[in-house]
């Protein structure tokens, strides 16, 4: 039987070769080698976020920009901090964080807050929401698998197994929260990496039409009776016109009644005067889009696609397998939260409760984002080294 | 060879992640695109109607009802008019302590202990910024105490509000009309139409005239956020206050003649021959309209329209009945102008008239002996018409009656006006499929049978013999000198009217004439007119071969409804009247003598108010 994972170097040569490295890479030049695009547009995106808070709140700082804006210094000395760290560390520390990850998980189970869908621990400073951190880890946890598998191996069903439970026991348990939304994206993260991981493409397809399958099973057994009326509401939004209906329809009010140059800043009529309902976390982007109108929503689409770019282009610079697999998932973790929120609030996604990336009121997305950011910065950073 | 094999392994692998990167890359561009697709729908292409939408959220109008317009008589008096009341709302967020606020208010005005319960109940229910009403119906004297302590009664909002009143209560109900609440069926989708102030009228002239009487309504666009709470005011259309709509009734004049019927119900129209204005259409029994414009009860309702003298229907234009021997010009003229008969023809009353198998009764049994067409009208021969009747057929007293507007709705401005009704052979074919019999003719030469009119109908009609033989078309709004033209003539040669107008004037001053005890004792305001009386009951042959009952003997029910129709100064003629008194018995005994009153006083105010 052929081994399933690659023989092992040296490890002593190895740890001497790269302490030698570390000491003649300074912090400066590290900082140097940083993706200073990508930094620019996270915090041209986030001063967006900021400035769409103040909005919200009638123009003022309290009570949401002011905290908004600690937290975002928080993340960015946490990115930096990740940046200027040997990658290596993120590699071997994968499975750490994740374990980490998972117990938090299951602790918000036993003691963790909250009303509906949301649960989270309460840290004093801010809520942690256990199911966002565990996006980052189980990127990490995967790309690290894959990192670790030989190549040829990855189309043997044996191979695929780690990763289906790494993937499944997170994602049951935030269903079980129940929430819906983030246990998809978790599922759709994991199918990210391991396609990129270079699953054979047939293999997709039957994973998708199994899924097809499977959908009116987990309609009558899994799905919550709100989590069906949310599906059914988005069908058609007419059914429910005071419940999650109203929401879309008063968001695209508010995107539509924008135009082209929107009602100005603090102007927005749906905004201000609370037809649009969560509107400094979920619907942030209508307020945004009905401010600014459609040149600031093109505006943020294409800082985020400017993001998204710097990610492949740091991906490409990267020479291992674990760092190209974490880029791409991270990256595709960004682009998730995007698509999915402004595509709820835009009324082509159901109501799933997906913040808007970096402008969103709420710290444990904010961190955690600011957290992948590091690792890519970080990736970047050591692009070079393995 | 062996590494060298693995590096170009890890190295291909390297090179799928990077060409997969580069499909999922794609793949989230094709995402955006998607979502700016959209957003360029929605905020592009849609952009205009989703701008209408929100607007409808955050505009919203507020309506305040104009002040209703005033109605008033020929003479400037109030018929119809408001009053303000003022009522107290208290803002519950503005308020503090509303349970001490209500204890202050309740020590300038009273608060019954239920109204204040409602109060508190109401403010649990709704949002704190949307005012609760703790007062209604207050008096200025109420509100001057409230006002005066204003600075200690925080949140506290006085409103005014008007009240329909009807000074002269149910002397003008039947022509005034009154307003009410709006009904569902009323409903036009009018935003106006829905506040609960808004007062619409329901009959009468307030009915007819609601429109210039209702005014504009005053007009907010506020801007509301989602709860409703106004943030803005936007735009503000004052409105325009209801116009005053002037009658051409005398309100002095229609408590008069109210009077004059004392207890007994019927109706009376008195016109301008000229011009058709209305100067008094009193209907008996009347009602209070002051019930109406707060709701009336249930009870109130019922009896009003349970009524057996039907206080509710307006008689003068609503009340059908068999004209009687009022009639009797209209058959005189069809006579004359046929040709069949001539001034001077005689005929001879025995007192009865065979014609087949039936027997047709004068009223007067020993008969008028011989008589020509200035006589039958004086003394009223029923004989004499039978003949003209049988001579010139139904059709010709058809036409006639026609072209004197009978038979057909004359078109007041008041609602509930009914046609009354005038046979014909075509008629009857159609209603009882039966043809028209000649003894029906004789019947309806003396104004009995199927004949029916309204008390205005009969007054137009004399307006229109003593005009010299122009149609009026009666109303009850005033209307200033030019808006009258000349009304239409009928085509009748004037000697011809002439003839009748003179028998007319017979009526009340021939000795032998049936109207002569009620002539107006004044020598330039003598009138001329016509007595009638409207059979309600088939006189029997059995009661013929015994005795005829005299009205007095028979049940009230089945008396004779007396009328009579007049106009004066018979010297230059200028008002007509028309009056009906339900089960009066004879139109000389008891409607004369309202008439020739009615008449006396129509002159004697003209005069009073004449503008020399």
């Amino acid at each position: 039987m052929r081994p399933l994972l690659p023989p092992r170097r040296s490890q002593t040569a190895l740890l001497q070769a790269r302490s030698r490295e570390d000491e003649a890479d300074t912090i400066w030049r590290r900082v140097l080698r940083m993706d200073w695009l990508l930094i620019v547009l996270i915090v041209a995106l986030a001063g967006i976020g900021l400035a769409i808070l103040y909005s919200a709140a009638d123009g003022s700082w309290q009570p949401w920009a002011d905290r908004q804006a600690v937290r975002f210094g928080i993340g960015l000395a946490l990115m930096l901090t990740i940046a200027a760290t040997a990658f290596r560390i993120w590699r071997r520390f994968a499975y750490v964080f994740y374990a980490a990850a998972l117990l938090l998980l299951v602790a918000v189970e036993l003691v963790g807050v909250g009303d509906g869908s949301q649960r989270w621990i309460s840290l004093g400073f801010m809520n942690l929401q256990p199911s966002e951190t565990m996006k980052v880890a189980l990127v990490l946890a995967l790309a690290r698998y894959f990192h670790d598998l030989d190549a040829n191996q990855i189309d043997r069903a044996i191979a695929l197994i780690p990763p289906a439970l790494l993937t499944a026991v997170p994602a049951l348990l935030v269903m079980r929260q129940p929430d819906l939304g983030t246990a998809t994206i978790l599922i759709v993260l994991a199918a990210t990496v391991i396609f990129m991981a270079g699953l054979a493409w047939w293999k997709f397809a039957l994973a998708a039409i199994l899924a097809a399958a499977a959908g009116p099973v987990a309609w009558q057994y899994l799905l919550h009776d709100y989590q069906r009326d949310r599906i059914l509401t988005f069908l058609d939004p007419s059914r429910d016109p005071h419940g999650a209906g109203y929401h879309i329809l008063q968001s695209k009010i508010g995107l539509g009644s924008g135009g082209l140059f929107g009602k100005g800043f603090t102007g927005g009529t749906q905004s201000q005067l609370s037809f649009l309902p969560e509107k400094h976390t979920d619907f942030i982007f209508t307020l945004l889009a009905e401010e600014f109108g459609f040149f600031g929503s093109i505006l943020l689409v294409s800082i985020m696609i400017g993001i998204l770019a710097c990610c492949y282009a740091v991906m490409a610079r990267c020479q291992s397998v674990f760092a190209r697999l974490l880029v791409v998932g991270l990256a595709a973790n960004f682009f998730f939260y995007a698509f999915i929120n402004m595509g709820m609030v835009m009324g082509v996604l159901p109501v799933v409760g997906v913040p808007l990336p970096m402008v969103s009121y709420g710290g444990t997305s904010m961190l955690t984002l600011m957290i992948g950011f590091g690792f890519i910065q970080s990736a970047n950073v050591h692009a070079g080294r393995l | 060879m062996r590494r060298s094999a693995q590096e170009r392994n890890a190295e291909r692998h390297l090179a799928r992640i990077s060409r997969r990167g580069l499909i999922l890359g794609a793949g989230q561009l094709a995402g955006f695109g998607l979502l700016a697709g959209r957003m360029y729908q929605l905020q592009v292409v849609e952009a205009s109607q989703y701008a209408v939408l929100a607007d409808e959220n955050r505009i919203d109008l507020r309506y305040a009802v104009a002040p209703r317009g005033v109605i008033v008589d020929r003479f400037g008096q109030p018929l119809a008019t408001n009053r303000t009341t003022y009522r107290i709302a208290a803002i519950p967020e503005q308020a503090g302590d509303l349970e001490a606020l209500l204890d202050r208010l309740d020590r300038l005005a009273p608060l019954a202990p239920e109204q204040r319960q409602r109060v508190l109940e109401q403010v649990r229910r709704q949002r704190a910024f949307v005012p609760v009403i703790t007062h209604n119906n207050l008096s200025w004297r109420d509100i001057a105490r409230v006002a005066a302590r204003s600075a200690d009664l925080p949140g506290v909002e006085i409103a005014a509000t008007d009240e329909r009143v009807y000074p002269v209560g149910e002397f003008c109900a039947h022509v005034v009309g009154y307003v009410g609440a709006v009904a569902k069926k009323d409903l036009t989708g009018d935003p106006v139409l829905s506040l609960p102030d808004m007062r619409i009228g329901k009959s009468g002239a307030e009915r007819v005239y609601d429109t210039s009487l209702r005014g504009q309504a005053a007009r907010r666009q506020v801007e509301v956020n989602a709860l409703g709470r106004v943030i803005r005011e936007l735009d503000r259309d004052p409105g325009k206050p209801g116009r005053t709509v002037r009658l051409a009734i005398d309100a002095e004049l229609q408590r008069q003649g109210a009077d004059l019927f004392g207890q007994e119900t019927g109706a009376a129209v008195v016109m301008d021959i000229h011009s058709g204005q209305i100067a008094a259409l009193i209907s008996r029994p009347s009602f209070d309209p002051g019930l109406f414009p707060d709701g009336i009860s249930h009870a109130n309702w019922n009896r009003l329209l349970n009524a057996p003298d039907a206080p509710l229907v307006n008689k003068a234009i609503a009340g059908q009945y068999a004209p009687g021997s009022t009639f009797k010009m209209l058959v005189a003229l069809a006579g004359l102008e046929s040709g069949q008969i001539s001034p001077t023809t005689p005929f001879h009353c025995t007192g009865v008239m065979e014609l087949g198998n039936g027997r047709f009764h004068c009223w007067h049994r020993g008969g008028h002996g011989t008589v020509n067409v200035h006589d039958a009208i004086v003394q009223s021969c029923d004989i004499f018409f039978y003949e003209v009747a049988r001579r010139i057929g139904i059709e010709r007293i058809a036409a006639m009656a026609r072209r004197f507007g009978l038979g057909g709705r004359m078109g007041i401005d008041l609602p509930g006006e009914q046609p009354g009704l005038i046979p014909d052979k075509a008629w009857k074919l159609r209603r009882f499929g039966r043809p028209w019999q000649i003894g029906e003719s004789l019947v309806a030469g003396i104004g009995q049978g199927y004949v029916l009119a309204t008390p205005l109908q009969l007054a137009a009609m004399t307006a229109c013999l003593a005009n010299g033989g122009r149609a009026v078309k009666p109303a009850v709004m005033a209307q200033t000198g030019d808006g009258i033209g000349r009304p239409p003539t009928i085509g009748i040669a004037p000697e011809t009217l002439a003839i009748v107008r003179k028998a007319m004037i017979g009526v009340t001053s021939d000795p032998l004439g049936t109207a002569l005890a009620a002539q107006i004792p004044h020598e330039h305001m003598q009138m001329g007119g016509k007595t009638g009386t409207s059979q309600v009951r088939r006189i029997s042959q059995r009661e013929r071969r015994t005795r005829v009952l005299r009205n007095e003997e028979r049940p009230r029910e089945e008396r004779d409804h007396a009328l009579f129709v007049g106009f004066a100064p018979v010297q230059a003629p200028r008002f007509a009247v028309s009056v009906i008194v339900e089960h009066g018995g004879g139109g000389s005994r008891v409607a004369a003598p309202i008439a020739a009153e009615l008449l006396r006083l129509s002159q004697m105010r003209l005069l009073r108010h004449s503008p020399t």
